[in-house]
């Protein structure tokens, strides 16, 4: 392989060289922009974890397996992870392999930054034998490029019919998506144009030696070779020019992310820092629409988590607070989403920022002291004072175990301070927990047992109660069971399980529920489960939606549930409970109701 | 002289002269306010009712009076929790209800919705 053009240089790579400088030069300004947001504590975190060994390896093997290989996608959607691997990787290997090309043959070479893109142009087949390594590379380079193109042809039927993909609804482009997505699509093929116009002096493998040949048979002249060198330029320039403007940015953007997320970065703000690289990161994949509850009505579907990025980007602050409302927090797009994108906590930073002309304050309140002298003390909460039959049942089962209990909120209490936080009022809450901590320590209980999922969150993860061990009944119950403590007699009803957002996607509680159902009854699986559960539509996360418009959510989630015909329906929320039994054709109980009526004396 | 029971003030209110802005801004962000019919399942169920007396009737009530410091005394211990809205027979998004009042309350009409 020897140099062909004396310079190395061709005017062509102009376009190229302008688009590397731009999108490099815009990458650095995110960077610091994004270094800058974040909070003094946090930048020291995030770049302290850049020089340790452990975290620096894991964010070395996920961007390998995120960005360039798509596993999460694959696990999801393996055409869809196929079409994009193909292309990542691809493109990826191409780049290596241009750069090992001109390493091995051309080393001189090594500081023009083109030479790797452009290699088959600036180059000639040399005197003597083909070496085995040029050979061995020209394959590989053919092989990559044949693996992207197909890709790009998978992304082209993607586009004309996405149910092929099983996906019901993506997003649509914008203008500029679509000049980035079109000159995306005309990199490959233009390269392999290129290349295979000049197949004959640079030599080629598999792909474009027989390409060569068969232009030339129709084709006798050397025309068309530089137009289309010129072309590959451009189309490369164009797509780094509008990359920054486009869902293309997840590509820069995601190597920033992955290690900002490693270093165990959480969002503190609706558009700065850590949130920016997040929806930076957003490729539009569209999987948070189908996933999303509110998107039965078509009416929601620009209230989604991709349209909440969307608008994040173009600055668009009248829908940013729409959409940051309505959503119900229940958790299933960030579940789903392959960056693991937090839309509901960008959402919750979104409410945080406004300012109240009225702002609540509690510390004036003296509510009754938590009843002394018993180990276990039961947090009713709000919602379960509104279903007074799960708290009956909770407490006729903690009888049957002989437990020494006492309730805690017999004659009302302070809320649990959870509907406060997702409202995005934090200075309220911790005046609530803070409250309900003094009282709940004062008791001198040792476990503070909870039937309502959305109480039991928080209390796990913002109070500060040592020593005393929250349990969700759901996770209690199912030690009674074990331990011997009652003694439950099967029946023959069919249940089937609800996961609340809170307790499953919210607290990883799927297995204890369905275990003491497997011992009630008999259990029914629908799907989708456990993470990918559908929320019951009533939640508290919600501040917009109303009941009128939560009613079609609701009866999709019931629809799905009792697909396998179960007797009944059975969770572990009494919000859940309460938002199901308003149109349910069937009994809807709580774990404490079925059990209470299974169980005896152990 | 003690007579062991005294007179309570007037609690007369002069719907002519009371100033009911509040209620009318209130009213246009949150049209749903007018479908209330006092039936007072919102002021059973409050969680704040033993600590400020917050009952969501009374809140609407007083606005439609004018009496906003009321409201505003009651409204300082609400705490979200949502009970109202669970059993409000026609359906109010009572919570929202409540924080568009937070938002609004002792600002001045053009800066609305900031
Ligand atoms: S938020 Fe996640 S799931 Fe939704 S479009 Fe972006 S990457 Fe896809
Ligand atoms: S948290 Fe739930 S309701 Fe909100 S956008 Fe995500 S999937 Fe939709
Ligand atoms: S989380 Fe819900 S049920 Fe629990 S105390 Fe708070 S409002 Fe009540
Ligand atoms: S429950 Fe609803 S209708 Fe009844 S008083 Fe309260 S807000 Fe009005
Ligand atoms: S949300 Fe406020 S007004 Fe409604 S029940 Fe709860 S504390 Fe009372």
């Amino acid at each position: 392989m020897i140099d062909r053009v004396a310079s190395g240089f061709h005017p062509f790579v102009l376009p190229f060289l302008f688009g590397m400088i731009f999108v490099l030069g815009y990458c650095l300004y995110g960077i610091v922009k994004i270094l800058l947001q974040l909070s003094h504590e946090d930048r020291r975190r995030f770049l302290l974890s850049l020089i340790n060994p452990v975290t620096a390896w894991k964010n070395i093997k996920d961007i390998f397996l995120n960005c360039l290989l798509h596993v999460k996608l694959w696990k999801r959607n393996p055409v869809l992870g196929y079409m994009h691997s193909s292309i990542a990787f691809g493109w990826f290997m191409l780049i290596v392999l241009g750069h090992i090309e001109v390493m091995l043959f051309v080393p001189h070479r090594m500081r023009q930054v083109w030479y790797p893109i452009f290699f088959n142009y600036f180059v000639a087949e040399g005197p003597g034998p083909a070496t085995v390594q040029g050979a061995l590379l020209f394959t590989l380079m053919d092989f990559f490029l044949l693996v992207v193109l197909s890709g790009i042809a998978l992304a082209m039927i993607k586009r004309v019919r996405s149910r092929i993909f099983g996906m019901r609804r993506t997003t649509r482009p914008s203008f500029l998506d679509r000049v980035g997505l079109y000159s995306l699509w005309a990199i490959f093929p233009l390269r392999l144009l290129a290349e295979g116009f000049t197949a004959h002096i640079s030599g080629g493998g598999f792909l474009i030696t027989p390409l060569n040949w068969v232009f030339r048979q129709f084709l006798g002249d050397q025309l068309h070779m530089l137009p289309t060198w010129w072309a590959y330029s451009i189309a490369l320039c164009i797509f780094m020019c509008v990359l920054p403007f486009t869902r293309y940015m997840h590509i820069p953007a995601e190597m920033m992310l992955i290690p900002m997320r490693n270093a165990g970065l959480k969002i503190k703000h609706a558009r700065r820092g850590f949130t920016r690289a997040m929806v930076w990161s957003c490729p539009n994949c569209g999987v948070c629409i189908d996933a999303c509850p509110m998107s039965v009505k078509k009416i929601n579907l620009k209230d989604t988590t991709v349209y909440l990025n969307r608008n994040i980007r173009r600055g668009n602050e009248e829908r940013i607070e729409q959409i940051s409302d309505k959503c119900l927090l229940c958790g299933k797009c960030r579940e789903v989403c392959q960056i693991g994108l937090d839309g509901p906590s960008i959402r919750i930073a979104q409410r945080a920022m406004r300012s109240y002309g009225l702002n609540q304050d509690y510390t004036s309140f003296r509510p009754a002291p938590a009843p002394a002298g018993h180990k276990l003390l039961y947090f009713a909460g709000c919602m379960t004072q509104l279903t007074p039959r799960i708290s009956k049942a909770v407490g006729s089962v903690l009888d049957k175990a002989g437990l020494d209990w006492e309730i805690m909120d017999k004659d009302g209490g302070l809320c649990c301070g959870r509907p406060l936080m997702t409202a995005g009022r934090f200075v309220q809450a911790k005046q609530l927990i803070r409250q309900n901590s003094e009282l709940i320590r004062a008791s001198g209980c040792d476990t503070l047992l909870l039937s309502c999922p959305i109480c039991y969150k928080i209390f796990k993860e913002r109070y500060k109660l040592e020593g005393v061990r929250v349990v969700h009944t759901a996770e209690f119950f199912e030690e009674l069971i074990q331990t011997g403590a009652l003694h439950v007699e099967k029946g023959d009803i069919r249940y089937v399980f609800h996961d609340p957002c809170e307790l499953g996607r919210g607290s990883g509680i799927y297995e204890q529920p369905r275990r003491i159902l497997g011992r009630a009854g008999y259990l029914v699986e629908s799907e989708p489960n456990r993470a990918e559960s559908i929320c019951c539509g009533g939640s508290l996360g919600s501040l917009t939606l109303g009941f009128a418009q939560r009613e079609d959510m609701t009866r999709n989630a019931l629809k799905h549930l009792t697909e396998g015909g179960p007797d009944a329906i059975a969770t572990a929320c009494p919000l859940c409970l309460a938002t199901f039994s308003r149109y349910a054709d069937r009994a809807v109980q709580d774990i404490a109701e079925i059990l209470d009526r299974v169980s005896s004396k152990g | 002289m003690e007579f062991g029971f005294k007179l309570s003030p007037s609690s007369a209110v002069n719907l002519d002269q009371v100033d009911l802005s509040l209620y009318e801004r209130l009213a246009a962000i949150e049209p749903d306010l007018r479908i209330c019919m006092a039936c007072g399942s919102c002021s059973a169920t409050c969680t704040a009712a033993p600590f400020t007396g917050m009952s969501v009737r009374k809140v609407i009530l007083d606005l439609q009076r004018g009496k906003e410091k009321e409201a505003a005394k009651m409204l300082s211990g609400c705490m979200l929790c949502g009970k109202c809205t669970m059993v409000c027979p026609r359906g109010i998004n009572t919570r929202h209800l409540i924080l568009s009042l937070c938002r609004i309350y002792g600002t001045k009409a053009k800066e609305e919705g900031k």
